[in-house]
C-alpha cells in the first residue's frame, strides 16, 4: 500500500486519486514478465535484424529515437528540431537554416508526435512527420537516408500539440493551437480571452511526389485549447477530428477552472467542404511571417525561405466545415477505429471512455440533432452521435490504439494501465500494469485502416525503481507487452531517450530495401564539394578564406595549410571521397566553437572556424575510419593579423 | 560433317555471343568488416564492381597493400578481346556452313588455344597486380603476395578472395567443349562425316 501511495502522490489529481482504490496500480519492483518464454521472445540473436522500427518521439530533447522491435534497442536518435553536435546538424553552413524561425535560429523544441506517411490508410515508408510544440513548426524527416528533410513553421498558432496527424492519402498533415492566443497576435490584456482569444486548425498540404509541405489554409475557431488529433479513414476519410479542453475560456489556474464543463468537444472537421470554400472565396489572405526551411535533395543544402501570408477560414463563414462533438471531461486523445466508424476519446478526467459514430454524427448533421452552437458552430446532441460508452475501463484514459482484430487498447494515466475492450460490445477483456503512469500507447500500424497487432509499446511518464538510478535525473521508459493472446503480457522494459510522447512503429521490411549506403559522389552539387583530390585547394576572399579539403582513408588533401590569419573567419568544406558503407570521416581543429563534422560517404559538409591565437594548430579525423586512422591529421599555421606568409595549401599536382 | 554437327556447332559459334551481355569472371572478397562482400566482374570489354561502388572501394582498400589501381582504360585486352570472340564466332559459323571436318578440328584447336592463352593472360595480370607493389606501401608484410586464386578460393589477410567463371564464361565453356568434343568425334571416325 506505501508503494500505492508514492505512487498515487504523482497523479495529476494527487491527493484526491490518492485516497481512491488503485485498481492495477504498480507495485514497484512486481516480477517483470517473469518467464524465460519472455526473454526468448524479445531476443534478437546478434547479428539478427529486428522485426520492427519503431519511432519515438524525444520530448524535450526535440529529436526522434528509432528503436528495433522486440528488442527494444536504440538504433540511432535522429536530430530534428536540436542542434546535433555528434554530427554538426544545425551547426554545419549546409543545415543551420533547418532551425530557422520567424523568431530567428532555435536550436531546440520540444517534439511530441511521429506520424508516418501513409498511402490508402496504411503506412507507405516515405516520410515520418513530427511535431514541435514549442515554436510550432512540422518537420519532414525522409525515410531513404534518415534525415530530416523538411521543417515548416505554423503561423499565428501557439502550442503544436495536435501535430502532425495526417489525412488517409498524406494529403494534409495537420497543426492546431493548444494555448489559444490572440489571433492575429496583438497587445491586449489576459483578461480579454474570452473576447479576443482564438484557435487555429491548421492544414498543411504534403506534395504527393516530393513530399513537400505548403500551408493550404487555416481554420479559425473558438478559443478552447485543441488538444490532439487524428484523421479519418475509410466512410470518414474526409474529417478530421480534434479534441478540444478550456471549453470554458478560462485564463487562469487552468487546472481547475478548465475543468469544470461535464463536456468539452471534440471538433470535426469535413477539410473537403473547407476546401471548397476557400475556391469559393470565403477564406481571406493575412499577413504571416513564418520560416519554411528545405534541404535541397541535390546540394544538400538547406535554404529557408519567409513566408508573408496565409490563408485563414472563419469557421463560422463556411457552413459544414465544423461541427462539435460533445465528449466528457477535458477529452485529451481522439482515435479512429480501423473501420473509420468508431472515434474514441480519452475524457481524460471521465470514469467511462465515450465512443462516437462517424454514421450516427453524419445522420445527426442532416437531421440537425443540434444542443446549440458555440462561436458559430455547431454543437451535436452527445446522445444523438455516441455509439457506447466503455464502462469501468480505470482512470484517466488518454489514447487508444488498434490491433486490427476488434479491440481496442486504452491507456489509462492515472490507474497506470491499458485496457483492452472489445470494439463490438465495448466491455472491457483485460487490463495490465504499466510501470509506471502512460502516456501515449503504440501498436504497429495501431492507429491506421491495417494494424500489424503483434505488441502494444507503453510510453510512460515515470520510470521511479525500473532500472539502476542515476541520480535524481532518471531515463525514461516503454515497456513491450505482447497482445497476440486473450491476454496482454509484459515482455519488456526498455529506456528511452527524451520524454517518450508517441510512438510509431513499422514492419522493418517496409524500410530496410529502400535504406541509401552512401551518397553518389558523382551527383554532389554541394557548391563547394572537391570532387577529387585535384579540386582540394584554398582562396581568400577578405577576411574569409575557403579550404576545400577531402577525406579518403586515411588522408586529408590539402594536410598542411599556411597563411591563415588570426581573426579570420575559415571554412572547412570536407568531402568525403568515400563510396564505400559505413566510412563515414569526421573534421575537428583545436578551438572549433561550434561542432565537429561527421561526414558520410559522397557528401560534403562545411564549419566554420575562427582562429583566435597564433600558432601551428592540428586537425584530425574524428571518427575512426580505418587502420591508420591516427595519421589521418593536419596542421593549420595561424600568423598575426596582416602578415605576410602566403596562403598556400599543399594539394598534390598543383 | 552431319547436319546435327553443323547445327550445334553454328549454336555454339552465336552462344558465345553471350560475352557481349554477360560477364566471363567474377572475383569477390569477403572480410570481417565486409560482411556484405565486395565483388568484380571481368567482361569481355570491361571490369566493373559487382556492386556500384565496389570497384572504387576495392582500388582504396589495395593503397593499403601498394597494389596498383585497377583502371579498365588502361588494360588494353578489353580493347581488343571484343574483335577476337567477333572473329571466334565468325570463324564457328564459317565452320557450320561449309561442314568441313578439318575446318572443325582446326576451329575446335583455335577456341583451345584461346582459351588456354585467356587463362594464361588472365593469371599474368593477377600477377602482376598481385606481386608489383608499390615500395611506399603503408601495409608490407614479409613474404605476402596478393594475387587472388586462378580459379578456386584463398585467404589473403583479412579477405577471402574467390575466383570462378559468371555466367558469360560458363556459356563459353560449354561452348568451347561441344565444339571439342564434335572435334575429337570427327577425328575419331572421319568416314562417319562426309568430306
Amino acid at each position: 500500500m506505501s508503494r500505492s501511495l508514492r505512487v498515487g502522490s504523482h497523479l495529476m489529481l494527487g491527493a484526491l486519486f490518492a485516497l481512491l482504490p488503485l485498481a492495477g496500480c504498480g507495485t514497484g519492483s512486481s516480477p517483470a514478465a517473469g518467464s524465460a518464454d519472455a526473454a526468448q521472445r524479445v531476443y534478437v540473436p546478434p547479428g539478427q535484424y529486428d522485426e520492427f522500427y519503431m519511432f519515438t518521439s524525444g520530448g524535450f530533447s526535440g529529436q526522434l529515437g528509432v528503436y528495433g522491435l522486440p528488442s527494444g534497442r536504440l538504433l540511432k536518435v535522429l536530430p530534428v528540431f536540436s542542434q546535433n553536435p555528434e554530427n554538426a546538424y544545425g551547426y554545419s553552413e549546409e543545415t543551420k537554416a533547418m532551425l530557422n524561425t520567424s523568431y530567428g535560429f532555435i536550436p531546440w523544441d520540444d517534439s511530441h508526435h511521429p506520424e508516418l506517411s501513409m498511402t490508402g490508410g496504411v503506412p507507405d515508408g516515405r516520410w515520418i512527420f513530427i511535431n514541435g510544440n514549442n515554436t510550432p513548426r512540422i518537420a519532414r524527416i525522409d525515410l531513404t537516408d534518415f534525415q530530416t528533410a523538411e521543417i515548416i513553421e505554423i503561423p499565428h498558432s501557439a502550442g503544436n500539440h495536435a501535430s502532425p496527424f495526417v489525412t488517409e492519402n498524406t494529403e494534409y498533415t495537420v497543426a492546431a493551437t493548444r494555448f489559444s492566443v490572440p489571433t492575429p497576435q496583438a497587445d491586449v490584456p489576459i483578461s480579454s480571452y474570452k473576447e479576443n482569444f482564438r484557435g487555429l486548425l491548421t492544414f498543411v498540404k504534403v506534395d504527393s511526389a516530393s513530399g513537400r509541405m505548403n500551408i493550404a489554409f487555416q481554420i479559425l475557431m473558438p478559443g478552447f485549447n485543441y488538444d490532439l488529433s487524428h484523421s479519418g479513414k475509410g466512410p470518414s476519410h474526409e474529417w478530421s477530428f480534434f479534441t478540444s479542453y478550456n471549453s470554458e475560456e478560462a485564463n487562469t489556474l487552468l487546472e481547475v477552472n478548465a475543468s469544470q464543463a461535464d463536456k468539452d468537444y471534440i471538433a470535426a472537421v469535413h477539410w473537403t467542404v473547407a476546401e471548397q470554400c476557400v475556391a469559393d472565396g470565403k477564406a481571406r489572405k493575412i499577413p504571416a511571417k513564418y520560416a519554411h526551411n528545405v534541404m535541397d535533395h541535390e546540394t544538400h543544402v538547406a535554404s529557408t525561405k519567409m513566408e508573408t501570408s496565409t490563408t485563414l477560414l472563419d469557421a463560422k463563414d463556411c457552413a459544414g466545415v465544423v461541427y462539435y462533438l460533445p465528449t466528457p471531461k477535458s477529452p485529451h486523445g481522439v482515435d479512429v477505429d480501423p473501420s473509420g466508424e468508431l472515434i474514441v476519446a480519452g475524457g481524460k478526467l471521465a470514469s467511462v471512455i465515450p465512443v462516437h459514430s462517424f454514421s450516427k454524427m453524419i445522420k445527426a448533421i442532416e437531421d440537425k440533432a443540434f444542443e446549440g452552437e458555440v462561436g458559430g458552430v455547431p454543437v451535436l446532441k452527445y446522445e444523438a452521435i455516441v455509439a457506447g460508452e466503455v464502462a469501468d475501463p480505470g482512470l484517466g484514459p488518454l489514447h487508444t490504439e488498434f490491433d486490427g482484430q476488434g479491440h481496442a487498447y486504452t491507456s489509462m494515466f492515472l490507474t497506470s494501465e491499458i485496457t483492452k475492450w472489445s470494439l463490438t460490445d465495448f466491455k472491457v477483456i483485460d487490463k495490465v500494469p504499466t510501470y509506471y503512469s502512460i502516456g501515449h500507447l503504440s501498436i504497429p500500424g495501431g492507429d491506421t485502416r491495417q494494424p500489424w497487432g503483434k505488441y502494444v509499446i507503453a510510453l510512460n511518464k515515470i520510470t521511479k525503481d525500473r532500472y539502476l538510478p542515476t541520480g535524481p535525473e532518471l531515463t525514461q521508459s516503454a515497456q513491450l507487452y505482447d497482445i497476440s493472446g486473450e491476454k496482454m503480457q509484459l515482455l519488456l522494459d526498455f529506456p528511452t531517450i527524451g520524454e517518450p510522447h508517441y510512438a510509431q512503429t513499422i514492419p522493418a521490411s517496409i524500410l530496410v530495401d529502400k535504406q541509401i549506403r552512401t551518397y553518389d559522389l558523382a551527383e554532389n552539387k554541394d557548391p563547394y564539394a572537391a570532387l577529387s583530390e585535384a579540386q582540394a585547394g584554398v582562396t581568400r576572399n577578405g577576411r574569409v578564406v575557403h579550404v576545400k579539403l577531402t577525406s579518403i582513408r586515411s588522408h586529408f588533401v590539402p594536410d598542411n595549410i599556411e597563411g591563415i590569419q588570426v581573426g579570420d573567419s575559415v571554412y572547412f568544406h570536407v568531402t568525403n571521397l568515400e563510396q564505400d558503407w559505413d566510412v563515414p570521416h569526421g573534421f575537428a581543429i583545436t578551438g572549433l566553437n561550434n561542432s565537429e563534422l561527421l561526414i558520410m560517404p559522397g557528401e560534403t559538409r562545411t564549419i566554420v572556424w575562427v582562429p583566435e591565437r597564433v600558432g601551428v594548430l592540428p586537425f584530425y579525423c574524428t571518427d575512426f575510419c580505418s587502420a591508420l586512422h591516427q595519421e589521418m591529421s593536419g596542421w593549420v599555421r595561424v600568423s598575426p593579423r596582416g602578415s605576410s606568409v602566403p596562403l598556400w595549401a599543399n594539394v598534390p599536382g598543383k | 560433317m552431319s547436319r546435327t554437327a553443323r547445327l550445334l556447332v553454328a549454336l555454339a559459334a552465336l552462344s558465345m555471343a553471350i560475352v557481349y551481355l554477360q560477364p566471363l569472371w567474377h572475383i569477390g572478397l569477403v572480410a570481417p568488416q565486409y560482411p556484405e562482400g565486395l565483388g568484380l566482374y571481368i567482361a569481355v570489354d570491361k571490369i566493373v564492381g559487382e556492386k556500384k561502388q565496389d570497384l572504387n572501394s576495392i582500388n582504396n582498400l589495395n593503397h593499403y597493400i601498394g597494389m596498383k589501381v585497377i583502371s579498365p582504360d588502361d588494360i588494353p585486352e578489353l580493347q581488343y578481346m571484343p574483335k577476337i570472340m567477333a572473329g571466334l564466332i565468325a570463324m564457328g559459323l564459317l565452320t557450320a556452313a561449309l561442314g568441313k571436318r578439318k575446318l572443325l578440328m582446326a576451329y575446335a584447336g583455335v577456341l583451345l588455344l584461346f582459351s588456354l592463352a585467356g587463362l594464361a593472360d588472365f593469371y599474368k595480370w593477377s600477377y602482376d597486380y598481385g606481386h608489383n607493389l608499390s615500395p611506399t606501401a603503408i601495409l608490407k608484410i614479409p613474404g605476402m603476395t596478393y594475387q587472388p586464386p586462378l580459379i578456386g578460393s584463398k585467404q589473403l589477410l583479412n579477405f577471402h578472395a574467390t575466383s570462378w567463371p559468371a555466367s558469360g564464361g560458363w556459356v563459353l565453356i560449354a561452348a568451347v567443349t561441344i565444339v571439342s568434343v564434335l572435334a575429337v568425334r570427327a577425328w575419331r571416325r572421319p568416314q562417319a562425316i562426309p568430306a
